[in-house]
């Protein structure tokens, strides 16, 4: 590469108080370039590219675009110059449609008619399809995605960033995304690309920048490295990969029978007619893509959302119809997705925290009335044993970590000893070593008896921890299957295949 | 922080209020002074002090089933037709029983007023969790309901037979077995101000220790995280509007048969949204609320000598009033945000 690079960075540091996201950070972008950063969370990816886009002014160093020197004051001026960004979440309303969406983050929109022209043009030539007068509150992620790629190909960037862009695709809608990506390297974007997905970056990218505490530790030529080379250089360390102790399967715990409910918020996505069977000592995996009755099913299993009675039953006990205190009471205990405001109450201490679902079955209250000293020592007990890194129970919840906190909301389930664990996403935005950590306290506590129900976007993790899988898609569940036996494809197809979206023809 | 914050308030007031008496050409640290000092430690201190409890108790009383529903995000704007209703639902028991004379008068008044503050804060409540109506509105709206029930009362149902035809009930000073009086000579104080000090060693007990009061607190921060951990929002939606209902109707029973004596047309004085600024000024804590009632009470007895004594106008009392709760929430903003002069950033 002796051409002049698309964009070169070169000693970017940027500091907040108390830690130092980018230290001394170097690299360069040629044209047509597929450019992966790798690491953990933490270690300053998202940092790195929000200072490529504007959003963050850099303390020290400076950065170039075609050899001039680019210091972009805000987003505006970052597109500007070329640079485009698809963001891991969605900024999109529901409630328009796809064109509307789309003229609302441009500076000046054209007619709607013409805008709608546009969108076809380049959605037919990137192999995107995707009709402009779709409401995106019906459109799947993979769909919602394409919305917004295409919002930034219309600008015709010279550098995409593109931050996890496939954890809410079916395998299948992948290969449709890297297909498009091929596409646009070889007509001279360059493509900078966060992933933790190390396979996926080895059949993509040209060149990898590894991150770790904000120095760039290592880069490496993704297709000739193994994965686990990465990960190891991601982390530092040598993985410790989480091991499933082997037990027998024992009675039903977990019954659920034609399980149909309408979903409480507007776009949400109704249950239908789901069944099921888990038993003591067995580990469930539910995969599927975001949105596709994840948050409902968890709901009408934790009681949030009340069925009917005999659509739910736990240990031959239909519970249906129960609220989650009386289900608590039996051992059903859940993990929602939503860590903060969900799960936990982020501006309330641990101890509070602790006392929120903990109430009943740690003996917290007595008439009423709380025991706060009994709520202290259960918090510290989580803290201790799931290793919960903050300065005590008196913290609140929302200055932990992400990764610390989910240690803390799983932990405080787990050490309530559960009849029935079901947790939604348990790893979702952990690092790998905690990642590592809940997984294994979920295979322990199966091995110890219990029926677990992990719902998970992540394939790898279900793989993984799972005795057997069975995938979510538009509210339905496919029956399970044991994990061992399972294919990539056959998955996939579980999965929804792409989703009634046609494989581009490029 | 949070303590700091209604400290400042206070003198910031008292910065500005001395100003705009300034400009108004009396002297700022004199009037100042009558507001603040002559009720306390004045010539008639003896007069005023009896007064600041008299005044302070309602406020709290109400203010503390206020701060309930306002710390689980349900607004009772309404606690003034509350307390209205509850002065005439006692006041109706009390004269239903005259000339009789009995121990049992006074508690089954009690009995009825916290009855009849329940009743009225049911309406909002029950329309709220049956049809999703926004109980701001509808509570707000039944104080005029209220308040044509109280003129109507007092000139049909509730009018003094022997009143030579003025409007107003009969004045229960009057009626022994019905009067809310005095339980020590001189000090002011009465059942009401008993009640006041319950209710807030009761909804200190509640929202420390007990899981009702976790699950205000809870509900309030994050509703998604009370509905799973088990709170049933229907309950504590009628719990909070109720509780409030009963403790406003109490104020208004207690001042019917205590202070006021009678129920007549102007009977209610805006207690009711008075203690809506007492519960913020208070932080939402019972302790807080006892204090911000006081001060909020002080200002009352205080603006009135100033009223007499300097010839302020009562417009100008009321400004210092306004004044109070607009320091409070511009400092709370300011602790929290940061102003930052120049052109904004475009994220």
């Amino acid at each position: 590469m002796t051409q002049t690079p698309l964009l070169s960075l070169s000693g970017l540091t940027k500091a907040y108080p108390g830690v130092v996201a980018n230290d001394d950070v170097s690299l360069q972008i040629a044209p047509g370039e597929v450019h992966a950063l790798l690491g953990e969370n933490g270690a300053g990816k998202s940092t790195l590219v929000k200072m490529i886009y504007g959003l963050v002014k850099p303390d020290a160093g400076s950065m170039q675009m075609n050899g001039a020197a680019f210091a972009p004051s805000e987003p505006r001026a970052a597109r500007a110059a070329g640079v485009g960004m698809v963001f891991q979440h969605f900024s999109l309303f529901d409630a328009l449609s796809v064109a509307e969406n789309i003229a609302l983050g441009m500076e000046q929109a054209p007619k709607m008619s013409d805008l709608s022209a546009q969108i076809t043009s380049v959605s037919d030539a990137y192999g995107l399809p995707l009709a402009p007068d779709r409401v995106v509150g019906d459109l799947s992620a993979g769909e919602r995605q394409r919305v917004e790629i295409i919002r930034c190909l219309l600008q015709e960037p010279k550098l995409l960033i593109m931050d996890e862009p496939t954890s809410v695709l079916t395998p299948q809608e992948v290969e449709i995304l890297f297909k498009t990506l091929r596409k646009l390297s070889a007509e001279g974007t360059a493509i900078l690309y966060i992933s933790h997905k190390l396979e996926e970056i080895r059949s993509l990218c040209d060149a990898a920048t590894v991150l770790r505490l904000g120095k760039v530790v290592g880069e490496c030529t993704p297709s000739e490295t193994s994965a686990r080379d990465m990960a190891e250089m991601m982390v530092g360390s040598t993985l410790r990969t989480p091991k499933r102790a082997e037990g027998e399967t024992g009675e039903v715990v977990l019954a659920l029978k034609g399980l149909s409910a309408a979903s409480p918020s507007a776009f949400g996505m109704p249950l239908r007619d789901v069944s099921l069977d888990v038993r003591a000592g067995e580990v469930l995996g539910i995969g599927g893509v975001a949105g596709n009755g994840q948050d409902e099913l968890l709901a009408a299993l934790s009681g949030e959302m009340r069925v009917q009675a005999d659509m739910v039953a736990v240990k031959g006990v239909a519970v249906g119809a129960l609220g989650p205190t009386p289900r608590r009471a039996m051992g059903i205990l859940t993990a929602p997705e939503e860590r903060l405001g969900h799960a936990a109450v982020p501006d309330m201490s641990l101890t509070e925290n602790a006392m929120l679902t903990g109430m009943a079955r740690e003996g917290l209250a007595q008439n009423g009335l709380l025991n706060w000293t009994a709520a202290k020592d259960f918090a510290e007990r989580i803290i201790l044993k799931f290793d919960v890194r903050t300065p005590g129970p008196a913290n609140a919840a929302r200055s932990l970590s992400g990764g610390n906190l989910q240690k803390f909301v799983i932990g405080r389930e787990v050490m309530q000893r559960p009849e029935l664990l079901v947790v939604n996403q348990p790893t979702w935005g952990v690092d790998a070593a905690a990642a590592a950590a809940i997984r294994q306290a979920l295979m322990d506590l199966a091995a110890g008896g219990a029926a677990v129900v992990v719902i998970s976007q992540d394939l790898e993790e279900l793989m993984e921890i799972s005795d057997r899988f069975a995938a979510l898609n538009e509210g339905r569940l496919s029956a399970p299957e044991p994990t061992a036996d399972l294919s990539v494809e056959r998955i996939g197809l579980m999965l929804g295949g792409a989703h009634g979206m046609e494989v581009a023809h490029v | 922080m949070s303590l700091a914050t209604p400290l400042l308030a206070v003198v910031a007031t008292m910065v500005f209020g001395g100003a705009l008496f300034a400009v108004l050409g009396k002297d700022p640290v004199q009037a100042i002074a009558t507001i603040f000092w002559e009720p306390l430690f004045g010539e008639f201190a003896f007069f005023y002090r009896p007064q600041l409890l008299i005044k302070g108790a309602p406020l709290v009383l109400i203010a503390i089933g206020l701060s309930l529903g306002f710390k689980a995000g349900i607004w009772n704007i309404g606690a003034e037709g509350q307390y209205i209703m509850g002065a005439l639902f006692g006041a109706g028991v009390g004269l239903a029983f005259y000339p009789m004379e009995s121990a049992f008068i006074f508690p089954l008044m009690v009995l009825a007023g916290a009855f009849g503050g329940w009743l009225w804060a049911m309406i909002p409540a029950i329309l709220k969790v049956k049809f999703g109506t926004n109980e701001i509105l509808v509570s707000l709206m039944l104080v005029y309901v209220a308040e044509q029930f109280l003129a109507s009362m007092s000139l049909g149902l509730l009018k003094n037979p022997e009143g030579f035809g003025f409007p107003g009930s009969r004045n229960l000073q009057q009626y022994a077995s019905a009067h809310n009086a005095e339980l020590i000579t001189g000090t002011g104080m009465h059942w009401g101000i008993v009640a006041a000090l319950v209710a807030v060693i009761f909804a200190y007990v509640l929202l420390a220790r007990h899981q009702l009061g976790f699950a205000i607190r809870v509900t309030g921060e994050a509703p998604r995280a009370a509905r799973f951990s088990g709170v049933n929002p229907t309950r504590l939606v009628l719990f909070c509007l109720g509780m409030s209902g009963v403790l406003a109707g109490l104020a208004g029973m207690f001042e019917v048969s205590g202070p006021a004596g009678q129920v007549t047309i102007d009977f209610n004085v805006g207690y009711g949204f008075t203690a809506i600024i007492v519960a913020f000024l208070g932080r939402l804590h019972p302790v807080g609320i006892l204090l911000a009632g006081l001060l909020m009470a002080l200002t009352y007895i205080g603006g009135d000598i100033a009223q007499s004594q300097l010839g302020l106008p009562a417009a100008a009392i009321q400004v210092f009033q306004g004044m109070l709760l607009f320091f409070l929430l511009a400092l709370d903003v300011l602790t929290n945000y940061r102003l930052r002069f120049g052109a904004g950033e475009v994220v």
